[in-house]
C-alpha cells in the first residue's frame, strides 16, 4: 500500500475566549480569584459560564493524506487553516481527536523563525537551521548551497539587521528550502519577497513535491495552489467543507463567495467608509457570474464623513496568473473634485474580453497628494467568467485548456494561406464569422 | 486500515479508544516493527528510518524525552546565540563577566569586611566574598535569564516546535559560561593572595551541579509562570536584589545563630555558597543538617519545576 503520511481523526481545537485575556492576565487576578473562589462557587456558577466563551477553531476535522500527495488548503481567514497547521506542527495541542504522522515532519509557518537581528548571516544560517531541526553536520554540508540559493555571499558576515527586507527573506527561505523532511507543512510563506523570489520559491516547492514527498500547503494564492497541488481541501468555519481535486475545489470555493458578505472597510483617518462594492452586469443585476463579452460594472458605495478633495481611485482586474486590466484615475486624470457624504462611483468595463476563469477585483484609493493611501490596494470582490466558448466561435479540440490560458483575449483575426480570414472575439456570441 | 477501525464514532475519547489506538499503532507498524527497535536505541540516521508520531488530545507526548535528545544540538545553539548576542556591540565584551563580580566584590568587602567588621575566619575577606559571589552571580543571572527566556523567545514558541525545556536549559548554560569565566578570575585571585585550596576542592563539581540544579529549578518555575503572569518581570529583579543580602554572599553563614541555621538553609543558595567556601577555602566545617535541607530543597525545586513546566508547556503557544 502507498501508505498514509498523515491521518487526522475528529480533530478539534477549542479556545476559551475572554478567559485570561478579558479578566486581565495579571497575577493579582489569580490570587484574587483564588481567594474568592469559594464565594464565587457558592454564589452562582452561571455567571462564570457567561464570561468564558468557547470558540472551536477546529471541529471534527478528519483527513487522510497519502504519502507523496501535495495538498493545498484553502479557505477564508479564520477558517481554521492555521490552527490545523499549528497542531500538525505540534506548536499547540488539540482539544479533541488524534493525529498519526508517519515520517519526519518539518513545518514552515514563517520564514526566518528565530533569526536574530544582531547576528550575522552566517550565524543565523546555523541558528535557524538548528531551530528548524537540522543537525550541525547537515547544516555544514548544505552551507554552500544555502548561501548560493540566497544570493547574499558578500553580506554573509554582516548582521542581518543591516539587510534589506529582500535579502533577509531570501536568506531565511534559503535555509528552510534545504530542509529534507519527508513531510513538509508550509503556511503562506510565499507571500513575501518580490516576484522573482516568489517564482524561485514556487520552483523549489515544485521540485520538492516532484521528489515524491508529502506537502501540505496553505495559501490564498490560487495560482500557486493550482500549479502545485493535485488535491485541495477547503476549510470553512473550522470544518472541512470540500475535499477533492484542486480544480473542482478551487472552482466551488470561488463560486461560493457570491453568498458571502460584500466587502466594506473604512479609513478613520480620512473619514472615508467604503460601504460596499457591488458587481453588476449589463442588465444592472448584481452578480458574480459574467459571460465573456458582458459589461462589468464595479459600483463603489462610499460615505465620506470628512471632505476629501480630488481622491484617486484605481481598480484592477486580476486573474489567477496576474493582473489583466485596470482603470486608474492616476493615469486618465478623471478624479472627482470632492467626496462628501454618501455617494457612488461606478466604473464599467465594456464587454470584458475574458476567458472563463476566476478573477478578483482590487481597489485602491489615494489622497490628492498621490502618496498617501486612504484605502490600501486590496481585494474588494471576486467574480467568475462562465460560458461555453463554442458559442463564441471557438472550435478547438482543447477548449478545456482555456482554464489555464492567458485570460485576456483582444479581438484578433487569422489570415490563412488559402486566403481565408477568420476573426475571433469574445465580445459577441455569434457563429463563426468566416468570409 | 488505520482509519477504518478507529473511525467508529465515539462521542468522547474514552479509555477504550485510547487502548484501541495503542493497539493500532503496533498493528500499523507491523512491517516496520523490526526497524523500530534499533531506532529507539540509536536515533542517529534520522532519515533512514520512518519516524512515527502520534498527537492526541489530552495525552502528554511520550516522545518528549526522545525529542529532547534529537534536538540536543539546539541546547548548544541557543546558548551560543545568547552569549553572542549578550556581548555584541559592547566595547569590552566578555570582560563584563569579570567587571561585574569584581566591583560587587569590592563593595561587599568594604561594607561587610571593613565597615561591618564581620569575621572572616582567617581568610582574606575578598576571597571569602568572591567564593560566595561565584555561585550567587551564576544563580541570579541564570534565574533572571531563564525566567525571562520563554517570553523573550515567544516568536519561536508560536512558530516552531521543539521541546521548550531547551530554551530554559540553554539560558542556564549561557550563564554557566559566564560563571566559568569568573571562576578563572577566582583562580587568579587565589594565586594573588597565595591561598592554596584544600583537598576539599575535589568536591566542587558536586556543588556546581547543585547550583546548576537550583538555577534550573527556579528558572523553570519563573519561566512557566511568566508566560501567563508577566508580574514576574517585576518580581525577579527583587529576588535578585534581596537574594544577595539574604544569602551568605557578603558574610559567612556562621554569623547566623545556630538555632536558625537549618531554617536559614531553606534558601537553597545557603547550601551552595557554604559548599563553595568549604571546597575553595576550607576553613569552615560543613553544617550537615543545613546542607541536607538545601539539597532536599533543590531536589524539590527542580522536580516540581519540571512538573509544572511540563504541565503548562502545551498551552504556551496559546497563552504567550
Amino acid at each position: 500500500m502507498p501508505g498514509t503520511a498523515i491521518t487526522i481523526e475528529n480533530l478539534g481545537k477549542r479556545y476559551v475566549i475572554g478567559h485570561q485575556r478579558a479578566k486581565g492576565d495579571g497575577m493579582r487576578h489569580a490570587i484574587e480569584s483564588a481567594i474568592r473562589a469559594p464565594v464565587t462557587w457558592l454564589r452562582s456558577r452561571r455567571e462564570r459560564k457567561l464570561q468564558l466563551v468557547d470558540f472551536w477553531a477546529l471541529k471534527d476535522v478528519s483527513l487522510q493524506i497519502n504519502q507523496g500527495e501535495v495538498v493545498g488548503i484553502i479557505g477564508r481567514n479564520g477558517a481554521g487553516k492555521s490552527t490545523l497547521l499549528k497542531i500538525l506542527s505540534r506548536i499547540t495541542v488539540p482539544t479533541k481527536g488524534r493525529i498519526h504522522i508517519d515520517g519526519r515532519i518539518a513545518s514552515l509557518l514563517e520564514v526566518g523563525t528565530g533569526f536574530h537581528q544582531e547576528l550575522t548571516g552566517r550565524e543565523n544560517i546555523f541558528l535557524n537551521g538548528a531551530i528548524l531541526g537540522m543537525t550541525r553536520a547537515e547544516i555544514i554540508r548544505k552551507f554552500d548551497e544555502i548561501v548560493a540559493f540566497s544570493e547574499i555571499e558578500e553580506f554573509l558576515d554582516t548582521p542581518v539587521k543591516r539587510y534589506s527586507s529582500g535579502m533577509y527573506v531570501r536568506l531565511a527561505f534559503a535555509v528552510a528550502a534545504h530542509l529534507e523532511p519527508e513531510i513538509l507543512i508550509v503556511d503562506e510563506v510565499l507571500a513575501v519577497g518580490d516576484m522573482d523570489f516568489q517564482k524561485k520559491c514556487l520552483g523549489k516547492m515544485e521540485g520538492f513535491a516532484r521528489s515524491g514527498r508529502t506537502v501540505l500547503f496553505v495559501s490564498h494564492n490560487m495560482e500557486a495552489i493550482r500549479s502545485l497541488c493535485q488535491r485541495a481541501v477547503w476549510m470553512k468555519d473550522g470544518k472541512v467543507n470540500k475535499d477533492g481535486l484542486t480544480d473542482e475545489v478551487v472552482e466551488s470555493y470561488f463560486n461560493s463567495t457570491s453568498n458571502e458578505p460584500r466587502f466594506s472597510c473604512s479609513s478613520p483617518e480620512y473619514g472615508l467608509t467604503i460601504r460596499c462594492v457591488r458587481l453588476k452586469n449589463d442588465q444592472g443585476q448584481e452578480t458574480r457570474h459574467f459571460r465573456p463579452g458582458d459589461d462589468l460594472a464595479v459600483e463603489i458605495s462610499y460615505d465620506a464623513q470628512k471632505l476629501i478633495e480630488k481622491p484617486i481611485v484605481a481598480l484592477g482586474i486580476v486573474g489567477t496568473s496576474g493582473s489583466c486590466f485596470t482603470s486608474n484615475m492616476l493615469l486618465d486624470g478623471n478624479r472627482p473634485a470632492r467626496l462628501e457624504g454618501a455617494g457612488q462611483i461606478i466604473c464599467t468595463f465594456k464587454s470584458i474580453p475574458l476567458l472563463p476563469q476566476n478573477y478578483i477585483v482590487k481597489m485602491v484609493v489615494r489622497a490628492a497628494n498621490i502618496r498617501d493611501l486612504i484605502i490600501n490596494y486590496q481585494e474588494v470582490a471576486h467574480f467568475s467568467v462562465v460560458g461555453d466558448l463554442a458559442e463564441y466561435g471557438y472550435t478547438g479540440e482543447f477548449l478545456e485548456y482555456a482554464r489555464a490560458s492567458t485570460p485576456v483575449v483582444v479581438p484578433y483575426e487569422w489570415r490563412l494561406p488559402d486566403g481565408k480570414a477568420i476573426s475571433v472575439s469574445l465580445s459577441k456570441r455569434v457563429a463563426n464569422l468566416a468570409c | 486500515m488505520l482509519s477504518a477501525s478507529t473511525k467508529a464514532p465515539t462521542a468522547q475519547p474514552t479509555d477504550s479508544e485510547l487502548s484501541s489506538v495503542e493497539g493500532m499503532e503496533h498493528d500499523a507498524a507491523g512491517p516496520q516493527a523490526a526497524e523500530r527497535g534499533p531506532e529507539a536505541s540509536s536515533k542517529v540516521p534520522r532519515t533512514s528510518h520512518r519516524s512515527q508520531l502520534v498527537i492526541e488530545a489530552g495525552r502528554t507526548e511520550q516522545q518528549y524525552w526522545r525529542d529532547l535528545w534529537s534536538y540536543r544540538e539546539l541546547f548548544y545553539f541557543l546558548a551560543w546565540r545568547d552569549l553572542l548576542v549578550r556581548y555584541k556591540q559592547t566595547a569590552v565584551g566578555v570582560a563584563w563577566s569579570i567587571i561585574r563580580p569584581l566591583l560587587t566584590m569590592v563593595v561587599l568587602t568594604v561594607v561587610f569586611g571593613k565597615l561591618g567588621k564581620m569575621p572572616s575566619g582567617g581568610v582574606p575577606y575578598s576571597l571569602l566574598v568572591f567564593s560566595g559571589m561565584l555561585p550567587w552571580l551564576f544563580f541570579s543571572t541564570a534565574m533572571a535569564e531563564s525566567g525571562n527566556s520563554l517570553v523573550a523567545n515567544s516568536n519561536l514558541i508560536s512558530k516552531v516546535y521543539f521541546p521548550r525545556l531547551i530554551i530554559i536549559v540553554s539560558s542556564v548554560i549561557a550563564s554557566f559560561v559566564d560563571f566559568l569565566i569568573s571562576a578563572v578570575f577566582m583562580v587568579g585571585l587565589m594565586i594573588w593572595f597565595r591561598y592554596a585550596p584544600p583537598i576539599n576542592v575535589l568536591f566542587l563539581p558536586l556543588f556546581v551541579l547543585l547550583a546548576f540544579a537550583a538555577s534550573l529549578g527556579v528558572g523553570l518555575w519563573i519561566a512557566a509562570l511568566m508566560v501567563e503572569y508577566r508580574d514576574f518581570r517585576f518580581i525577579v529583579p527583587f529576588m535578585v536584589q534581596f537574594g544577595l543580602y539574604i544569602s551568605p554572599v557578603g558574610f559567612q553563614s556562621s554569623v547566623v545563630p545556630e538555632r536558625f541555621r537549618v531554617l536559614y538553609s531553606l534558601n537553597p543558595m545557603v547550601g551552595v555558597i557554604d559548599g563553595f567556601r568549604w571546597c575553595l577555602l576550607g576553613r569552615q566545617n560543613v553544617h550537615w543538617s543545613g546542607l541536607a535541607v538545601s539539597v532536599v530543597g533543590v531536589i524539590v525545586l527542580i522536580t516540581s519545576g519540571l512538573w509544572y513546566f511540563r504541565k503548562t508547556e502545551q498551552t504556551f503557544a496559546d497563552v504567550i
